[in-house]
């Protein structure tokens, strides 16, 4: 099959930006969207006028039918590129590459990315645990009364069968992750955290307790993607997308090819090819972190470390900010934000900022290269994406 | 209690699958073009878009790929259930899938493990296939 075609350098993301995020029961899902969108579009320096599309994801909370067209509507727009998108978690980095190609067709210009929903607040725990519920294949798994926790669990068992990863190696990961949150001003959790509470959390489905699992949060996140052409003409400093690549292998984890092998290293793959460079050349990283060891298998995918080896890679602290390989600089999923489709935005919020510079303790020094990896479904979905400070 | 657990629900693609777990009896789909078999029933074999499919009967052995123990149930109905097991199988045959490890040493279960098929009884007759370490 021939390689798609290259959309390096034809976008930039020219402004981020987060709602509140927490517990925020004064707003709805649309609102947090809408929160966001102001800020990323105050963000870019631009006006409402200059969005002529808009991408947006799915909601639980507010399951509305055609969200795009309600997105728009909510938002006061009328533009000529409207969807919305529903790949799970891997939806914005799959948005961020819808939104390439339909600019570098010249079927919109200046295209607003949002997701986002009231999850702490806006359901019955009931109601959460329902939708989330319907993840799992409604004849063949729902009736052995699975869960997203209990199918990751069964990738992390088999992990740790096959490699000798520990539970103590993914607690390091989630504390790390803690300890980049903290650093973060708007991350949902603010107190520290040690590897023996993820250990002695309450378990959830084994090996994962409590602490190995995301948030679940009131989030919207935002960012506005437009030509390079026209972004080199805006105040905000720009971001330029410069290899970008998706690939589904399933859906439900019944029909997964592998527990251990996943899409992820397809989708890696067009992305670096794309943009002419490799796992190396990469100053951090944002990976999706739904449960601590999907970060752990991508590092693996995406050649960050040799297959089997995530634990250990982890574990002697590679991962931090100021180590080789920073990941997940804003807290992640585990501990900045975790609201539906909002959760693998803020990476993509992030690697953005990062790439901007100027962010104190939290700044990764010389960050001039980033790779965002965004999955859905149970590691089913794949999204890569290589942004640059520059067009290299 | 256990009636209140959820029943299997059959549609086109796999009312022959529901009524052969009446019989107690586990039937997998076989493309007759390409031999693949596989798991979750469909109009076409995924492996090559033959829609010249035939069910055939599984021996009901195989191994442990993966399991989990719930500690939390996101389905109401299986609060009272808690712990248990639930568990990728790879059948003899070839293909994966879901079920619970049932027995009294279902706990102790690890991978690898052979596993043998049993039912359950969900009610109205309805048997769910499951296993139980062999």
């Amino acid at each position: 099959m021939k390689s798609p075609a290259s959309l390096k350098n034809k976008v930039a993301i020219v402004g981020v930006g987060e709602s509140d995020i927490g517990r925020v029961p004064n707003m709805t899902g649309l609102g947090l969207n809408a929160q966001a969108a102001k800020r990323a579009l105050d963000n870019a320096g631009l006006k409402v006028c200059d969005i002529d599309g808009l991408l947006t994801a799915y909601s639980f909370t507010e399951p509305y039918f055609m969200l795009g067209s309600v997105m728009c509507e909510y938002l006061g727009l009328k533009p000529r590129y409207n969807a919305s998108m529903v790949v799970g978690g891997a939806s914005p980095a799959v948005m961020l590459k819808h939104a390439a190609e339909a600019i570098a067709a010249g079927q919109a210009e200046t295209i607003l990315v949002c997701a986002g929903e009231n999850r702490a607040t806006g359901q019955t725990r009931d109601a959460a645990m329902a939708a989330l519920l319907a993840v799992g294949h409604p004849y063949f798994e729902q009736p052995y009364g699975g869960s997203i926790p209990g199918y990751y669990a069964m990738i992390a068992r088999r992990h740790m069968h096959v490699y000798g990863t520990t539970r103590e190696q993914m607690a390091k990961l989630a504390v790390q992750t803690r300890e980049h949150a903290l650093l973060h001003p708007n991350a949902h959790m603010k107190t520290p955290l040690t590897v023996e509470q993820v250990l002695s959390a309450k378990p959830i489905a084994d090996p994962l307790g409590m602490l190995d699992c995301c948030l679940i949060s009131d989030a919207g996140g935002a960012f506005i993607v437009t030509s390079a052409e026209r972004a080199a003409d805006l105040k905000a400093k720009p971001i330029y997308l410069q290899g970008i690549g998706e690939y589904h292998t399933h859906e439900h984890l019944m029909c997964a090819p592998s527990l251990t092998e996943f899409g992820a290293t397809e989708s890696g793959r067009i992305a670096y090819e794309m943009a002419g460079l490799g796992p190396k050349d990469m100053d951090f990283a944002e990976l999706y972190d739904c449960f601590s060891i999907v970060p752990m298998i991508e590092l693996e995918e995406l050649g960050f470390c040799g297959r089997g080896e995530s634990g250990p890679f982890v574990a002697e602290g590679n991962t931090r900010i100021g180590a080789r390989l920073p990941i997940n600089t804003h807290g992640g999923m585990l501990s900045h934000a975790h609201a539906g489709a909002a959760g693998g935005l803020f990476g993509i919020v992030e690697a953005v900022r990062q790439l901007r510079g100027g962010l104190g303790a939290r700044q990764v020094e010389g960050a001039e290269v980033a790779l965002v990896h965004n999955e859905g479904g149970i590691l089913s979905s794949h999204c890569t994406l290589i942004l640059a400070s520059d067009k290299g | 209690m256990t009636q209140s657990l959820p029943r299997p629900i059959a549609n086109a693609d796999s009312k022959p699958y529901w009524d052969a777990a009446r019989e107690r009896r586990l039937v997998i789909r076989k493309c007759k073009s390409c031999g693949t078999l596989h798991f979750m029933p469909r109009y076409l074999c995924p492996g090559c878009w033959s829609d010249q499919l035939e069910w055939v009967e599984s021996k009901g052995n195989g191994t442990v790929h993966s399991f989990s123990i719930i500690r939390r149930a996101s389905d109401p109905a299986f609060v009272q259930k808690v712990p248990y097991v639930t568990a990728l199988i790879e059948l003899d045959e070839g293909p994966r899938m879901m079920a619970n490890i049932l027995g009294e040493d279902a706990l102790s279960v690890r991978i690898d493990d052979r596993v043998k098929l049993t039912f359950e009884n969900r009610g109205d007759g309805a048997l769910l296939p499951q296993f139980v370490r062999a």
